[in-house]
Protein backbone atom coordinates (compact mmCIF):
# COMPACT_ATOMS: atom_id res chain seq x y z
CA UNK A 1 0.00 0.00 0.00
CA UNK A 2 1.50 3.69 -0.86
CA UNK A 3 1.96 5.87 1.52
CA UNK A 4 -0.89 8.19 -0.13
CA UNK A 5 -3.51 5.67 0.65
CA UNK A 6 -2.12 5.11 4.16
CA UNK A 7 -3.15 8.69 4.77
CA UNK A 8 -6.54 8.39 3.24
CA UNK A 9 -7.80 5.50 5.01
CA UNK A 10 -5.95 6.45 8.27
CA UNK A 11 -8.14 7.59 11.55
CA UNK A 12 -7.84 11.33 10.47
CA UNK A 13 -8.78 10.11 7.09
CA UNK A 14 -11.62 8.03 8.06
CA UNK A 15 -13.12 11.08 9.86
CA UNK A 16 -13.19 12.92 7.17
CA UNK A 17 -14.51 10.28 4.94
CA UNK A 18 -17.17 9.83 7.54
CA UNK A 19 -17.98 13.82 7.34
CA UNK A 20 -18.22 13.39 3.60
CA UNK A 21 -20.49 10.97 3.94
CA UNK A 22 -22.64 12.59 6.74
CA UNK A 23 -22.65 15.72 4.48
CA UNK A 24 -24.00 14.30 0.98
CA UNK A 25 -26.87 12.48 3.54
CA UNK A 26 -28.14 15.96 4.97
CA UNK A 27 -28.17 17.84 1.16
CA UNK A 28 -30.36 14.71 0.16
CA UNK A 29 -33.04 16.71 2.66
CA UNK A 30 -33.14 19.93 0.51
CA UNK A 31 -35.93 21.22 2.74
CA UNK A 32 -34.79 24.55 1.46
CA UNK A 33 -36.17 24.00 -1.82
CA UNK A 34 -39.17 22.35 -0.84
CA UNK A 35 -41.72 24.43 -2.39
CA UNK A 36 -40.06 26.07 -5.23
CA UNK A 37 -40.47 25.00 -9.18
CA UNK A 38 -38.98 27.47 -10.36
CA UNK A 39 -36.69 28.51 -11.85
CA UNK A 40 -36.96 25.75 -14.35
CA UNK A 41 -33.44 24.27 -15.09
CA UNK A 42 -33.10 23.95 -19.17
CA UNK A 43 -36.62 25.40 -19.39
CA UNK A 44 -38.35 22.15 -18.45
CA UNK A 45 -36.95 20.79 -15.58
CA UNK A 46 -38.66 21.30 -11.94
CA UNK A 47 -36.22 22.97 -9.56
CA UNK A 48 -36.55 19.75 -6.91
CA UNK A 49 -36.20 17.08 -10.30
CA UNK A 50 -32.91 19.15 -11.23
CA UNK A 51 -31.75 19.53 -7.82
CA UNK A 52 -31.49 15.82 -6.97
CA UNK A 53 -30.88 14.92 -10.59
CA UNK A 54 -27.36 16.84 -9.75
CA UNK A 55 -27.27 15.32 -5.87
CA UNK A 56 -26.58 11.67 -8.05
CA UNK A 57 -23.84 13.46 -9.99
CA UNK A 58 -22.08 14.36 -6.59
CA UNK A 59 -22.53 10.77 -5.34
CA UNK A 60 -20.66 9.62 -8.28
CA UNK A 61 -18.38 12.09 -7.75
CA UNK A 62 -17.94 10.87 -3.66
CA UNK A 63 -17.93 7.26 -4.90
CA UNK A 64 -14.71 8.10 -6.95
CA UNK A 65 -13.25 9.39 -4.53
CA UNK A 66 -13.99 6.51 -1.79
CA UNK A 67 -12.77 4.16 -4.69
CA UNK A 68 -9.77 6.18 -5.64
CA UNK A 69 -8.26 6.87 -2.04
CA UNK A 70 -10.29 4.74 0.40
CA UNK A 71 -10.27 1.22 -1.50
CA UNK A 72 -10.24 -1.87 0.73
CA UNK A 73 -7.34 -2.86 -0.76
CA UNK A 74 -5.92 -4.78 2.57
CA UNK A 75 -9.48 -7.25 1.13
CA UNK A 76 -7.90 -7.86 -2.58
CA UNK A 77 -4.24 -8.36 -1.68
CA UNK A 78 -5.84 -11.21 0.86
CA UNK A 79 -7.78 -12.94 -1.46
CA UNK A 80 -6.21 -13.07 -4.57
CA UNK A 81 -2.98 -13.38 -3.25
CA UNK B 1 -48.97 -7.01 -34.06
CA UNK B 2 -46.28 -5.40 -34.14
CA UNK B 3 -45.40 -5.00 -30.73
CA UNK B 4 -46.04 -8.43 -30.26
CA UNK B 5 -43.65 -9.86 -32.66
CA UNK B 6 -40.86 -7.50 -31.20
CA UNK B 7 -41.83 -8.70 -27.49
CA UNK B 8 -41.55 -12.33 -29.14
CA UNK B 9 -38.20 -11.90 -30.81
CA UNK B 10 -36.86 -10.44 -27.30
CA UNK B 11 -38.08 -13.33 -25.29
CA UNK B 12 -36.92 -15.61 -27.68
CA UNK B 13 -33.26 -13.72 -27.82
CA UNK B 14 -33.14 -13.96 -23.95
CA UNK B 15 -33.55 -17.55 -24.06
CA UNK B 16 -30.49 -18.33 -26.34
CA UNK B 17 -28.55 -15.80 -24.10
CA UNK B 18 -29.39 -17.62 -21.04
CA UNK B 19 -28.93 -21.49 -22.25
CA UNK B 20 -26.84 -21.26 -24.58
CA UNK B 21 -24.90 -17.59 -24.99
CA UNK B 22 -22.50 -18.34 -22.44
CA UNK B 23 -22.55 -21.95 -21.01
CA UNK B 24 -19.72 -22.50 -19.42
CA UNK B 25 -16.93 -25.32 -20.31
CA UNK B 26 -16.38 -26.24 -16.74
CA UNK B 27 -19.21 -28.25 -16.08
CA UNK B 28 -22.99 -27.42 -14.97
CA UNK B 29 -22.74 -29.72 -12.02
CA UNK B 30 -19.97 -27.88 -10.41
CA UNK B 31 -22.33 -26.19 -7.07
CA UNK B 32 -20.20 -22.73 -7.07
CA UNK B 33 -20.31 -22.77 -11.22
CA UNK B 34 -24.22 -23.13 -11.47
CA UNK B 35 -24.76 -21.18 -8.22
CA UNK B 36 -22.19 -18.72 -8.51
CA UNK B 37 -21.28 -18.51 -12.40
CA UNK B 38 -18.03 -19.75 -10.81
CA UNK B 39 -17.24 -16.46 -8.87
CA UNK B 40 -15.95 -15.31 -12.45
CA UNK B 41 -17.99 -12.65 -13.37
CA UNK B 42 -16.27 -9.54 -15.39
CA UNK B 43 -16.85 -5.93 -14.56
CA UNK B 44 -19.44 -5.11 -17.37
CA UNK B 45 -21.37 -7.84 -16.91
CA UNK B 46 -21.19 -7.70 -13.05
CA UNK B 47 -22.22 -4.09 -12.98
CA UNK B 48 -24.87 -4.29 -15.61
CA UNK B 49 -26.52 -7.58 -13.57
CA UNK B 50 -26.14 -6.13 -10.70
CA UNK B 51 -28.05 -3.14 -11.10
CA UNK B 52 -30.71 -5.27 -13.56
CA UNK B 53 -30.98 -7.79 -10.56
CA UNK B 54 -32.11 -4.84 -8.27
CA UNK B 55 -34.36 -2.89 -10.97
CA UNK B 56 -38.10 -4.53 -10.90
CA UNK B 57 -41.35 -3.49 -12.72
CA UNK B 58 -41.60 -0.73 -10.56
CA UNK B 59 -38.57 0.50 -11.84
CA UNK B 60 -39.80 1.65 -15.61
CA UNK B 61 -43.93 1.24 -14.80
CA UNK B 62 -44.32 1.78 -10.55
CA UNK B 63 -42.26 5.08 -10.64
CA UNK B 64 -43.99 6.79 -13.69
CA UNK B 65 -47.21 5.81 -12.00
CA UNK B 66 -46.15 7.21 -8.25
CA UNK B 67 -44.85 10.17 -10.18
CA UNK B 68 -48.12 10.93 -12.37
CA UNK B 69 -50.29 10.55 -8.70
CA UNK B 70 -47.20 12.02 -6.87
CA UNK B 71 -44.84 14.55 -8.70
CA UNK B 72 -41.34 15.14 -8.80
CA UNK B 73 -40.81 13.84 -5.30
CA UNK B 74 -41.16 10.29 -6.21
CA UNK B 75 -37.31 10.90 -7.51
CA UNK B 76 -36.11 12.14 -4.35
CA UNK B 77 -38.12 9.58 -2.21
CA UNK B 78 -36.82 6.48 -4.58
CA UNK B 79 -34.11 7.18 -6.73
CA UNK B 80 -31.40 9.67 -5.28
CA UNK B 81 -31.91 8.00 -1.75
CA UNK B 82 -30.64 4.55 -3.33
CA UNK B 83 -28.42 6.62 -5.54
CA UNK B 84 -26.41 7.33 -2.34
CA UNK B 85 -27.24 4.24 0.10
CA UNK B 86 -27.19 1.28 -2.64
CA UNK B 87 -23.20 2.31 -3.47
CA UNK B 88 -22.52 2.41 -0.35
CA UNK B 89 -23.68 -0.93 1.35
CA UNK B 90 -22.07 -1.94 -2.14
CA UNK B 91 -18.80 -0.68 -0.82
CA UNK B 92 -18.59 -1.24 3.04
CA UNK B 93 -20.65 -4.56 2.58
CA UNK B 94 -20.45 -5.84 -0.45
CA UNK B 95 -16.49 -5.73 -0.82
CA UNK B 96 -15.97 -7.45 2.64
CA UNK B 97 -19.02 -10.23 1.53
CA UNK B 98 -16.93 -10.84 -1.17
CA UNK B 99 -13.67 -11.37 0.27
CA UNK B 100 -15.49 -13.53 3.15
CA UNK B 101 -16.98 -15.67 0.55
CA UNK B 102 -13.35 -16.35 -1.36
CA UNK B 103 -11.87 -17.15 1.61
CA UNK B 104 -14.23 -19.50 3.36
CA UNK B 105 -16.03 -20.34 0.27
CA UNK B 106 -19.75 -19.14 1.51
CA UNK B 107 -22.43 -19.38 -1.06
CA UNK B 108 -24.80 -17.31 0.96
CA UNK B 109 -25.47 -14.97 3.83
CA UNK B 110 -26.69 -17.30 6.20
CA UNK B 111 -23.62 -20.01 5.77
CA UNK B 112 -21.50 -16.71 6.95
CA UNK B 113 -23.59 -16.10 10.00
CA UNK B 114 -24.02 -19.54 11.06
CA UNK B 115 -20.08 -19.80 11.08
CA UNK B 116 -19.17 -16.32 12.22
CA UNK B 117 -22.25 -16.64 15.12
CA UNK B 118 -21.37 -20.18 15.81
CA UNK B 119 -24.84 -21.18 15.28
CA UNK B 120 -26.96 -23.40 13.33
CA UNK B 121 -31.07 -23.29 13.98
CA UNK B 122 -30.75 -19.87 14.14
CA UNK B 123 -29.45 -19.70 10.88
CA UNK B 124 -32.22 -21.85 9.30
CA UNK B 125 -34.71 -18.87 11.52
CA UNK B 126 -32.68 -16.20 9.20
CA UNK B 127 -33.15 -18.45 6.43
CA UNK B 128 -37.02 -18.88 6.53
CA UNK B 129 -37.33 -15.13 7.16
CA UNK B 130 -35.54 -13.88 4.46
CA UNK B 131 -37.12 -16.79 2.01
CA UNK B 132 -40.72 -15.39 3.29
CA UNK B 133 -39.85 -11.97 2.51
CA UNK B 134 -38.50 -12.81 -0.94
CA UNK B 135 -41.66 -15.12 -2.68
CA UNK B 136 -44.06 -12.53 -3.03
CA UNK B 137 -41.33 -10.72 -5.54
CA UNK B 138 -41.31 -13.79 -7.32
CA UNK B 139 -45.26 -14.01 -7.51
CA UNK B 140 -45.43 -10.41 -8.82
CA UNK B 141 -43.06 -11.00 -11.19
CA UNK B 142 -44.92 -13.48 -12.91
CA UNK B 143 -47.98 -11.40 -12.46
CA UNK B 144 -46.16 -7.99 -14.22
CA UNK B 145 -44.97 -10.94 -16.84
CA UNK B 146 -48.73 -11.71 -17.44
CA UNK B 147 -50.07 -7.86 -17.03
CA UNK B 148 -47.21 -6.85 -19.73
CA UNK B 149 -47.28 -8.93 -22.31
CA UNK B 150 -51.75 -8.50 -22.42
CA UNK B 151 -50.82 -4.94 -22.67
CA UNK B 152 -48.02 -4.79 -25.20
CA UNK B 153 -49.57 -7.12 -27.41
CA UNK B 154 -53.46 -5.42 -27.08
CA UNK B 155 -54.75 -8.34 -25.19
CA UNK B 156 -53.98 -10.46 -28.09
CA UNK B 157 -51.87 -12.82 -25.63
CA UNK B 158 -54.30 -13.10 -22.38
CA UNK B 159 -52.73 -12.56 -18.83
CA UNK B 160 -52.71 -16.92 -17.65
CA UNK B 161 -50.93 -17.64 -20.99
CA UNK B 162 -48.66 -14.40 -20.96
CA UNK B 163 -47.78 -15.05 -17.20
CA UNK B 164 -47.42 -18.99 -18.21
CA UNK B 165 -44.92 -17.90 -21.08
CA UNK B 166 -42.86 -15.25 -19.00
CA UNK B 167 -42.50 -18.05 -16.45
CA UNK B 168 -41.25 -20.51 -18.83
CA UNK B 169 -38.86 -18.24 -20.46
CA UNK B 170 -37.50 -17.31 -16.82
CA UNK B 171 -37.60 -20.71 -15.51
CA UNK B 172 -35.88 -22.50 -18.70
CA UNK B 173 -33.02 -20.15 -18.76
CA UNK B 174 -32.69 -20.07 -14.52
CA UNK B 175 -32.93 -23.94 -14.94
CA UNK B 176 -30.11 -24.39 -17.38
CA UNK B 177 -27.76 -21.54 -17.23
CA UNK B 178 -28.11 -21.09 -13.54
CA UNK B 179 -26.37 -17.94 -12.68
CA UNK B 180 -24.45 -17.16 -15.40
CA UNK B 181 -26.95 -17.67 -18.27
CA UNK B 182 -29.03 -15.32 -15.06
CA UNK B 183 -26.22 -12.56 -14.97
CA UNK B 184 -26.14 -12.54 -19.15
CA UNK B 185 -29.63 -12.00 -19.35
CA UNK B 186 -30.22 -9.13 -16.36
CA UNK B 187 -26.89 -7.81 -18.21
CA UNK B 188 -28.87 -7.77 -21.43
CA UNK B 189 -31.70 -5.95 -19.98
CA UNK B 190 -30.26 -3.58 -18.56
CA UNK B 191 -28.94 -1.94 -21.54
CA UNK B 192 -32.43 -2.58 -23.30
CA UNK B 193 -34.24 -0.38 -20.22
CA UNK B 194 -30.85 2.12 -19.77
CA UNK B 195 -31.67 2.72 -23.27
CA UNK B 196 -35.53 2.63 -23.21
CA UNK B 197 -35.80 6.04 -20.74
CA UNK B 198 -33.46 8.56 -23.06
CA UNK B 199 -35.36 6.85 -26.45
CA UNK B 200 -38.50 7.24 -24.86
CA UNK B 201 -38.44 10.53 -23.50
CA UNK B 202 -37.00 12.02 -26.84
CA UNK B 203 -39.75 10.22 -28.84
CA UNK B 204 -42.55 11.16 -26.65
CA UNK B 205 -41.27 14.99 -25.55
CA UNK B 206 -41.26 15.83 -29.64
CA UNK B 207 -44.43 14.11 -30.39
CA UNK B 208 -46.37 15.64 -27.98
CA UNK B 209 -44.83 19.60 -28.85
CA UNK B 210 -42.12 19.34 -26.35
CA UNK B 211 -41.73 19.58 -22.45
CA UNK B 212 -41.52 23.07 -21.77
CA UNK B 213 -44.97 23.87 -23.12
CA UNK B 214 -46.22 20.43 -20.88
CA UNK B 215 -44.26 21.71 -17.77
CA UNK B 216 -45.76 25.35 -18.16
CA UNK B 217 -49.23 23.88 -18.29
CA UNK B 218 -48.79 21.88 -15.10
CA UNK B 219 -47.32 24.76 -13.09
CA UNK B 220 -50.48 27.38 -14.58
CA UNK B 221 -53.00 24.73 -13.50
CA UNK B 222 -53.39 25.44 -9.32
CA UNK B 223 -54.58 21.60 -9.02
CA UNK B 224 -51.26 20.25 -10.91
CA UNK B 225 -48.45 22.95 -10.00
CA UNK B 226 -48.05 21.41 -6.65
CA UNK B 227 -46.73 17.99 -8.88
CA UNK B 228 -43.75 20.17 -9.53
CA UNK B 229 -42.41 20.45 -5.87
CA UNK B 230 -42.87 18.13 -3.02
CA UNK B 231 -45.11 20.05 -1.17
CA UNK B 232 -47.49 17.45 -0.48
CA UNK B 233 -44.87 15.32 0.95
CA UNK B 234 -43.36 16.41 4.74
CA UNK B 235 -40.05 16.28 5.53
CA UNK B 236 -39.92 13.60 8.12
CA UNK B 237 -41.41 11.09 5.98
CA UNK B 238 -39.17 12.14 2.86
CA UNK B 239 -36.16 11.75 5.51
CA UNK B 240 -37.56 8.40 6.26
CA UNK B 241 -37.64 7.29 2.87
CA UNK B 242 -33.23 7.33 2.73
CA UNK B 243 -33.80 3.99 5.61
CA UNK B 244 -35.53 1.50 2.23
CA UNK B 245 -32.46 1.03 0.21
CA UNK B 246 -30.78 -0.68 3.07
CA UNK B 247 -33.09 -3.35 2.17
CA UNK B 248 -30.86 -3.97 -0.90
CA UNK B 249 -27.94 -5.51 0.27
CA UNK B 250 -30.41 -7.39 2.56
CA UNK B 251 -32.07 -9.04 0.12
CA UNK B 252 -30.20 -12.69 -0.93
CA UNK B 253 -30.20 -12.40 -4.17
CA UNK B 254 -28.03 -8.81 -4.13
CA UNK B 255 -25.86 -10.04 -1.36
CA UNK B 256 -25.43 -13.63 -3.18
CA UNK B 257 -24.66 -11.84 -6.16
CA UNK B 258 -22.01 -9.77 -4.35
CA UNK B 259 -20.05 -13.14 -4.47
CA UNK B 260 -19.80 -13.83 -8.06
CA UNK B 261 -17.40 -11.16 -9.15
CA UNK B 262 -14.11 -12.42 -10.20
CA UNK B 263 -11.98 -9.76 -8.87
CA UNK B 264 -12.63 -7.62 -5.54
CA UNK B 265 -11.44 -4.64 -8.21
CA UNK B 266 -14.94 -5.01 -9.69
CA UNK B 267 -16.53 -3.53 -7.23
CA UNK B 268 -15.20 -0.21 -7.98
CA UNK B 269 -16.88 0.76 -11.32
CA UNK B 270 -19.99 -0.61 -10.11
CA UNK B 271 -19.84 1.57 -7.01
CA UNK B 272 -19.41 4.56 -9.18
CA UNK B 273 -21.71 3.76 -12.01
CA UNK B 274 -24.42 2.75 -9.80
CA UNK B 275 -25.77 6.19 -9.28
CA UNK B 276 -25.35 7.19 -13.00
CA UNK B 277 -27.49 3.74 -14.06
CA UNK B 278 -30.08 4.87 -11.92
CA UNK B 279 -30.31 8.51 -13.08
CA UNK B 280 -30.24 7.18 -16.52
CA UNK B 281 -33.72 5.24 -15.89
CA UNK B 282 -35.40 7.13 -13.19
CA UNK B 283 -34.79 10.74 -14.10
CA UNK B 284 -36.99 10.02 -17.89
CA UNK B 285 -39.51 7.92 -15.83
CA UNK B 286 -40.21 10.07 -13.60
CA UNK B 287 -40.44 12.85 -15.53
CA UNK B 288 -42.72 11.30 -18.07
CA UNK B 289 -45.12 10.22 -15.21
CA UNK B 290 -45.55 13.90 -14.37
CA UNK B 291 -45.90 15.25 -17.57
CA UNK B 292 -48.47 12.42 -18.17
CA UNK B 293 -51.06 14.52 -16.18
CA UNK B 294 -50.71 16.65 -19.37
CA UNK B 295 -52.02 14.35 -21.95
CA UNK B 296 -55.58 14.36 -21.49
CA UNK B 297 -55.94 13.86 -25.69
CA UNK B 298 -55.20 10.31 -24.74
CA UNK B 299 -58.43 8.44 -23.54
CA UNK B 300 -57.08 6.29 -20.89
CA UNK B 301 -55.14 9.05 -19.06
CA UNK B 302 -58.26 11.29 -19.41
CA UNK B 303 -60.04 8.62 -17.78
CA UNK B 304 -57.58 8.31 -14.87
CA UNK B 305 -57.63 12.12 -14.56
CA UNK B 306 -61.42 12.13 -14.15
CA UNK B 307 -61.34 9.34 -11.87
CA UNK B 308 -58.83 11.14 -9.53
CA UNK B 309 -61.16 14.26 -9.60
CA UNK B 310 -63.76 11.99 -8.75
CA UNK B 311 -62.03 10.65 -6.19
CA UNK B 312 -61.03 13.85 -4.92
CA UNK B 313 -64.90 15.40 -4.71
CA UNK B 314 -65.94 12.37 -3.48
CA UNK B 315 -68.15 12.84 -0.08
CA UNK B 316 -66.80 10.90 2.56
CA UNK B 317 -70.20 8.73 2.48
CA UNK B 318 -68.94 7.12 -0.61
CA UNK B 319 -69.30 3.08 -0.17
CA UNK B 320 -65.52 2.32 -0.04
CA UNK B 321 -65.85 -0.86 -2.90
CA UNK B 322 -66.69 2.52 -5.13
CA UNK B 323 -63.42 4.67 -3.54
CA UNK B 324 -61.21 1.40 -4.40
CA UNK B 325 -62.53 1.27 -7.90
CA UNK B 326 -61.91 4.70 -8.32
CA UNK B 327 -58.23 4.54 -7.28
CA UNK B 328 -57.23 1.86 -9.41
CA UNK B 329 -58.99 3.62 -12.25
CA UNK B 330 -56.78 6.45 -11.35
CA UNK B 331 -53.65 4.53 -10.41
CA UNK B 332 -50.97 5.30 -12.72
CA UNK B 333 -48.56 2.33 -13.11
CA UNK B 334 -49.66 1.54 -17.06
CA UNK B 335 -49.07 5.50 -17.80
CA UNK B 336 -45.68 4.78 -19.74
CA UNK B 337 -47.13 2.14 -22.30
CA UNK B 338 -49.98 4.15 -23.16
CA UNK B 339 -47.76 7.07 -24.21
CA UNK B 340 -45.61 4.74 -26.23
CA UNK B 341 -49.20 3.27 -27.60
CA UNK B 342 -50.65 6.73 -28.42
CA UNK B 343 -47.01 9.11 -28.74
CA UNK B 344 -44.54 6.59 -30.34
CA UNK B 345 -44.61 4.90 -33.77
CA UNK B 346 -45.96 1.60 -33.32
CA UNK B 347 -42.14 -0.52 -34.10
CA UNK B 348 -40.55 1.60 -31.30
CA UNK B 349 -43.35 1.24 -29.02
CA UNK B 350 -42.62 -2.87 -29.69
CA UNK B 351 -38.85 -1.97 -29.18
CA UNK B 352 -39.71 -0.17 -25.95
CA UNK B 353 -42.40 -2.92 -24.77
CA UNK B 354 -39.16 -5.15 -24.57
CA UNK B 355 -37.24 -2.51 -22.60
CA UNK B 356 -40.53 -2.71 -20.28
CA UNK B 357 -40.80 -6.76 -20.22
CA UNK B 358 -36.78 -6.40 -19.68
CA UNK B 359 -38.16 -4.23 -15.86
CA UNK B 360 -40.71 -6.82 -15.41
CA UNK B 361 -38.71 -10.12 -16.15
CA UNK B 362 -36.69 -9.24 -12.58
CA UNK B 363 -37.80 -12.68 -11.35
CA UNK B 364 -35.17 -14.39 -12.27
CA UNK B 365 -32.30 -13.76 -9.71
CA UNK B 366 -34.68 -14.07 -7.19
CA UNK B 367 -35.52 -17.49 -8.00
CA UNK B 368 -32.13 -18.43 -8.66
CA UNK B 369 -31.57 -16.92 -5.06
CA UNK B 370 -34.07 -18.99 -3.25
CA UNK B 371 -32.83 -22.14 -4.93
CA UNK B 372 -29.13 -21.63 -3.81
CA UNK B 373 -30.14 -20.82 -0.50
CA UNK B 374 -32.82 -23.98 -0.26
CA UNK B 375 -29.59 -25.72 -0.99
CA UNK B 376 -27.14 -24.10 0.42
CA UNK B 377 -28.95 -23.13 3.84
CA UNK B 378 -31.44 -26.27 3.84
CA UNK B 379 -29.58 -29.50 1.86
CA UNK B 380 -26.52 -29.41 2.37
CA UNK B 381 -26.58 -27.86 6.16
CA UNK B 382 -28.63 -30.67 7.39
CA UNK B 383 -26.75 -33.69 5.49
CA UNK B 384 -27.76 -33.79 1.64
CA UNK B 385 -24.94 -33.01 0.09
CA UNK B 386 -22.56 -35.32 2.34
CA UNK B 387 -24.75 -38.12 1.83
CA UNK B 388 -25.66 -37.66 -1.84
CA UNK B 389 -22.81 -35.74 -3.11
CA UNK B 390 -22.93 -32.22 -5.58
CA UNK B 391 -23.66 -32.83 -8.49
CA UNK B 392 -27.79 -34.16 -6.68
CA UNK B 393 -27.22 -30.80 -5.25
CA UNK B 394 -27.32 -28.96 -8.43
CA UNK B 395 -30.20 -30.79 -9.63
CA UNK B 396 -32.07 -30.28 -6.65
CA UNK B 397 -31.64 -26.57 -6.47
CA UNK B 398 -32.92 -27.28 -10.28
CA UNK B 399 -36.19 -28.85 -9.66
CA UNK B 400 -36.63 -26.22 -6.68
CA UNK B 401 -36.51 -23.92 -9.50
CA UNK B 402 -39.15 -25.77 -11.34
CA UNK B 403 -41.55 -26.14 -8.12
CA UNK B 404 -41.08 -22.14 -7.18
CA UNK B 405 -42.21 -21.20 -10.70
CA UNK B 406 -44.72 -23.10 -10.90
CA UNK B 407 -46.25 -22.54 -7.58
CA UNK B 408 -45.73 -18.97 -7.88
CA UNK B 409 -47.51 -18.99 -11.25
CA UNK B 410 -50.65 -21.00 -9.70
CA UNK B 411 -50.87 -18.51 -6.91
CA UNK B 412 -50.81 -15.47 -9.61
CA UNK B 413 -53.50 -16.95 -11.55
CA UNK B 414 -56.12 -16.79 -8.18
CA UNK B 415 -54.79 -14.28 -5.82
CA UNK B 416 -55.42 -10.67 -6.40
CA UNK B 417 -52.10 -8.96 -7.27
CA UNK B 418 -52.95 -5.83 -4.63
CA UNK B 419 -51.99 -8.23 -1.57
CA UNK B 420 -48.19 -8.95 -3.26
CA UNK B 421 -47.90 -5.46 -4.21
CA UNK B 422 -48.50 -4.65 -0.31
CA UNK B 423 -46.64 -7.91 0.78
CA UNK B 424 -43.56 -6.71 -1.68
CA UNK B 425 -43.83 -2.87 0.34
CA UNK B 426 -43.60 -4.65 3.99
CA UNK B 427 -40.77 -6.67 2.74
CA UNK B 428 -38.36 -4.05 1.79
CA UNK B 429 -39.07 -2.67 4.99
CA UNK B 430 -38.12 -6.61 6.55
CA UNK B 431 -34.78 -6.59 4.32
CA UNK B 432 -33.95 -2.82 5.77
CA UNK B 433 -34.37 -3.84 9.34
CA UNK B 434 -32.60 -7.20 8.89
CA UNK B 435 -29.28 -5.06 7.60
CA UNK B 436 -27.51 -4.49 11.15
CA UNK B 437 -26.97 -8.26 11.01
CA UNK B 438 -24.76 -8.02 7.98
CA UNK B 439 -23.36 -4.79 9.37
CA UNK B 440 -23.02 -6.22 12.86
CA UNK B 441 -21.58 -9.42 11.70
CA UNK B 442 -19.05 -8.20 9.41
CA UNK B 443 -17.48 -5.04 11.29
CA UNK B 444 -18.76 -5.75 15.13
CA UNK B 445 -16.55 -8.20 16.90
CA UNK B 446 -18.93 -8.64 20.12
CA UNK B 447 -22.05 -9.35 18.10
CA UNK B 448 -23.60 -12.65 19.14
CA UNK B 449 -25.94 -15.22 17.47
CA UNK B 450 -28.53 -13.85 20.57
CA UNK B 451 -28.13 -10.75 19.31
CA UNK B 452 -29.21 -11.70 15.58
CA UNK B 453 -31.86 -13.77 16.81
CA UNK B 454 -33.59 -11.53 18.62
CA UNK B 455 -33.43 -9.12 16.00
CA UNK B 456 -34.76 -11.20 13.51
CA UNK B 457 -37.66 -12.12 15.69
CA UNK B 458 -38.01 -8.63 15.82
CA UNK B 459 -38.48 -8.04 11.88
CA UNK B 460 -40.77 -10.81 11.48
CA UNK B 461 -43.03 -9.57 14.18
CA UNK B 462 -42.91 -6.52 13.13
CA UNK B 463 -43.44 -7.46 9.19
CA UNK B 464 -46.49 -9.00 10.27
CA UNK B 465 -47.53 -6.31 12.61
CA UNK B 466 -47.30 -3.67 10.17
CA UNK B 467 -48.82 -5.82 7.06
CA UNK B 468 -51.93 -6.44 9.44
CA UNK B 469 -52.35 -3.07 11.42
CA UNK B 470 -52.63 0.04 8.96
CA UNK B 471 -50.31 2.64 9.95
CA UNK B 472 -49.10 0.26 12.92
CA UNK B 473 -45.28 1.88 13.40
CA UNK B 474 -45.25 4.82 11.22
CA UNK B 475 -44.27 6.77 14.52
CA UNK B 476 -44.00 10.92 13.96
CA UNK B 477 -44.84 10.58 10.20
CA UNK B 478 -41.95 8.39 9.16
CA UNK B 479 -42.37 5.34 7.69
CA UNK B 480 -42.17 2.41 10.00
CA UNK B 481 -39.00 0.93 7.93
CA UNK B 482 -37.45 4.05 10.38
CA UNK B 483 -38.36 2.10 13.66
CA UNK B 484 -38.02 -1.29 12.56
CA UNK B 485 -34.42 -0.94 11.64
CA UNK B 486 -33.11 1.01 14.49
CA UNK B 487 -34.86 -1.27 16.97
CA UNK B 488 -33.50 -3.90 15.40
CA UNK B 489 -30.42 -2.50 15.49
CA UNK B 490 -30.75 -1.71 19.45
CA UNK B 491 -31.59 -5.03 20.14
CA UNK B 492 -28.91 -6.77 18.08
CA UNK B 493 -26.41 -4.33 20.33
CA UNK B 494 -28.12 -5.34 23.35
CA UNK B 495 -28.27 -8.81 23.40
CA UNK B 496 -25.00 -9.17 22.02
CA UNK B 497 -23.79 -7.24 24.97
CA UNK B 498 -25.30 -9.46 26.93
CA UNK B 499 -24.86 -12.70 25.87
CA UNK B 500 -20.96 -14.63 25.66
CA UNK B 501 -19.31 -13.88 22.43
CA UNK B 502 -18.20 -16.59 19.45
CA UNK B 503 -14.62 -18.24 20.24
CA UNK B 504 -11.22 -16.38 19.85
CA UNK B 505 -10.51 -19.00 17.55
CA UNK B 506 -13.55 -18.01 15.29
CA UNK B 507 -12.87 -14.23 15.87
CA UNK B 508 -9.68 -14.38 14.64
CA UNK B 509 -10.66 -16.43 11.25
CA UNK B 510 -12.66 -12.70 10.89
CA UNK B 511 -9.82 -10.38 11.54
CA UNK B 512 -11.10 -9.37 15.15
Amino acid sequence: MSGRDETLVGPTARFGWSVAIAALYALHQDIWWWREARPLVFGFLPLGLAYHGAYCLAVVLLMWALTRFAWPSQLEDREER
Amino acid sequence: MIPAIIVFAYLALILYIGIFAWRSERGAAAVEEYFLAGRSLGPAVFLLSLFGTNMTAFTILGSAGHAFANGVVTFGLMASSSAFVIPLTLFFIGTRLWALGKRHGFITPVQMFRDRWECGHIGTLIFALQAALLVPYIIIGVMGGGTALRAITGGLIPYPVGGALVAMVVMSYVFFGGMRGTAWVNAFQTVLFLSFGAIALLVIGRSIGGFPAAIGALLDNPATSPLLTRERVSPWYFFSYTFIPLSTIGFPHIAIFCLTAKRLVQFRRTVVFYPLCILAIWLPCVFLGVVANTLGSAPPIAAKLHARQALAAAPASMPADDRAALRRQAAGDDVVPIMLDWFAPLWLAGLLGAGIMAAVMASDSQILALSTMFTEDVFTFYGGTARFGEAVQVQTGRAFVVVLTIAAYLIALRAPQGIFDLAVQYAFSGYAALSPLLVSALFWKRSTKWGALAATLWVAAAVVYTARVPGALAWFGLLPVVPMTLISATLMAMVSLATPPPSAKTLARYGF
